[in-house]
């Protein structure tokens, strides 16, 4: 069983966002960074089980610079065994798209995992685009992967429900809540993530076809009406009259 | 001009589709162009979509569509792009638009905007769209320059508008066979309107004390006609099912009117919810950081507000 799992650092779910002078710049001063939830939680985690289960190896996949070490080693420290770092500033999702694409096409992996989307650019963009450029199925959304010699069987979160599905391996999966627990490191995990192995590999040059222009803050709320807990008539009447939403 | 996948899971177009093709109509127009709905498999009344302003409406009535898998929907709806000289191709940022939209991108050497929230402005040859990023916390704009554009819109991001009229549906052939996915089974709650859909969402939190009180909170979501939520500790209790947590690491949400119950509003919680238009909440400590994020605010012990609040909407709903 061989395993890639993508993982993307992103601000910590307490950081305040904001930006440079002119909107063009995340303000990364005093920014905690963390691995993203879904990468880590769920898309990691099950990937662990299925090779402590099966055997083989879980290999940890980040595009981002020198400085995200320290989250790779993380995902050393919860079970995966090597990592490689590509070493570019992941600039958006279709290069980051790319540059996993090209470093998967010769590996061979069974199953590549993904979060389902990351809490900063919250795109869910990157897996479809894999799945393309290597031209495997593509699974998202996934709340449950089961394997039973080469075939698959998954849940997969829709619109008010899930869909069952089988698929034969290799794939392209995105882990949602449900595929596995979250796992906190234990100390073993930690000392031995020092040793493991911790690939850099260049980046591949591509044409963006998107470019941000500008990030802002969405406009303050004018305030809270308060109403009184024994005129819930007047609630209701702001409701339809003011608010205009019932 | 103009191609909207138009989404029709289980045979059936939805809100979804709707807006879609009422988003792709009004930027066909800021593009002097034509807007183009494509749906896929058997479809009913798919004649309907030129009432929300596609000219043309296309089917490729291949069963195998019916089941799901986004190889041989992107590679179909790639090829009726292509055929048709699409310049931009918008899907709805829904479970089946964000599995097909990255691979249409790679298939049609595209620039992706996904979860765009607004009408473009055109720049030259460009399109600008604006998204909400950093989970509700920030608002980015992007520029696409390549020459195929692709869009995916998020839902409840523009109403749909039936001004126009049915046209009839021409049957199309295109490539099919790409899928290596066997969907077995499809397993929906039924009566509900899905969370990311839902124009109203009663939304309830740790203050509940415990899964048996639910019952007032189910009523106003019944009096109402909305859509239940919760917030994660409510879900990792499992007092609620996990498909009713919203938030940072839950589902992402923005309908007209959120009415938070016993909800502190974490910065977690509010990330996913922040985007309502409307914001009530309910709880009992004054302090409690969800009243910063409101419009309208009830402090009091939910125990005696809730059903005060359902009596109230159901006076309004008898009188109105
Ligand atoms: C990485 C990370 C991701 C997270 N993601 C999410 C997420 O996606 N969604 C999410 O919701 N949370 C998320 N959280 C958790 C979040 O930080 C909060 O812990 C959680 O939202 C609190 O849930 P709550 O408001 O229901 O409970 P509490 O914080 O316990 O608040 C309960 C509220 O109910 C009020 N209350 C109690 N009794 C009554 C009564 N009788 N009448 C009226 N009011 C009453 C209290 O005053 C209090 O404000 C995340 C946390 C982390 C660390």
């Amino acid at each position: 069983m061989k395993l890639l799992v993508c993982i993307s650092q992103t601000p910590d779910t307490t950081a305040k966002v904001s930006f440079n002078a002119d909107g063009t710049e995340f303000n990364a001063a005093g920014v905690q960074f963390i691995m993203n939830p879904y990468d880590e939680w769920y898309a990691l985690v099950r990937a662990c089980e299925l090779r402590e289960a099966l055997g083989g190896a879980v290999v940890a996949l980040n595009v981002g610079p020198a400085s995200n070490e320290t989250t790779i080693r993380k995902a050393l420290a919860i079970g995966a065994d090597e990592a490689v770092r590509i070493n570019a500033e992941p600039k958006s999702a279709a290069y980051t798209a790319k540059q996993i694409a090209e470093y998967a096409r010769n590996e061979k992996f069974d199953i590549i995992f993904l979060g389902k989307e990351t809490i900063d650019y919250n795109g869910s963009e990157v897996g479809a685009m894999v799945a393309e450029y290597l031209d495997l199925p593509y699974i998202s959304y996934a709340s449950k992967l089961d394997l039973n010699g080469n075939v698959a069987t998954l849940e997969r979160d829709i619109e008010g429900g899930v869909e069952v599905l089988e698929v034969d391996l290799p794939f392209v999966v995105s882990a949602a809540k449900g595929m596995a627990e979250q796992r906190i490191p234990n100390m073993r995990g930690i000392m031995t993530a020092r040793t493991k192995p911790l690939k850099e590999v260049q980046p591949v040059s591509f044409d963006e076809p998107v470019k941000a222009v500008r990030f802002t803050l969405p406009p303050a709320k004018a305030g809270v009406k308060l109403v009184e807990p024994d005129n819930m008539d007047e609630l209701v009447r702001l409701l339809h009259e003011e608010a205009k939403v019932i | 001009m103009v191609l909207v996948f138009a989404e029709s899971p289980r045979g059936n177009l939805k809100k979804a589709a709707f807006e879609a093709v009422t988003y792709g109509k009004k930027v066909a127009e800021l593009l002097g162009t034509d807007c183009v709905a494509l749906t896929l498999g058997t479809v009913k009344d798919a004649a309907e979509l030129g009432r929300y302003g596609a000219s043309r409406v296309l089917n490729a009535g291949d069963a195998s569509f019916e089941k799901f898998d986004s190889q041989s929907h992107a590679a179909a709806i790639a090829d009726v792009a292509k055929n048709n000289g699409a310049s931009v191709v918008i899907t709805s940022h829904t479970s089946t638009g964000k599995a097909v939209a990255g691979r249409l991108a790679i298939r049609l050497n595209a620039g992706l905007v996904s979860g765009v929230n607004s009408l473009p402005s055109v720049e030259g040859g460009a399109l600008r769209l604006k998204k909400s990023v950093f989970s509700g916390k920030a608002i980015a704009e992007y520029e696409i320059n390549s020459p195929v554009k692709i869009i995916s819109l998020m839902g409840n991001a523009v109403k749909p508008e039936a001004t126009g009229n049915p046209v009839s549906v021409e049957n199309i052939s295109v490539s099919t066979g790409a899928g290596r996915i066997r969907v077995k089974d499809v397993k929906t709650q039924e009566g509900r309107v899905p969370l990311p859909e839902a124009e109203i969402v009663v939304s309830a939190g740790r203050g509940m004390k415990g899964p048996e009180h639910w019952g007032i909170v189910e009523e106003l979501a019944e009096i109402l006609g909305a859509t239940t939520a919760c917030s994660r500790p409510v879900a990792d209790s499992h007092w609620r099912p996990h498909h009713e947590h919203v938030g940072q690491t839950g589902i992402a949400i923005r309908p007209n009117l959120y009415i938070a119950i016993g909800i502190s509003g974490a910065i977690q919680h509010l990330a996913g919810v922040n985007n309502s238009k409307v914001i009530v909440v309910v709880n009992k400590d004054p302090e409690a950081p969800f009243f910063k994020a409101a419009d309208y605010g009830v402090v009091g012990d939910l125990f005696e507000v809730v059903p005060r609040l359902n009596e109230a909407f159901k006076k309004f709903k008898a009188s109105n």
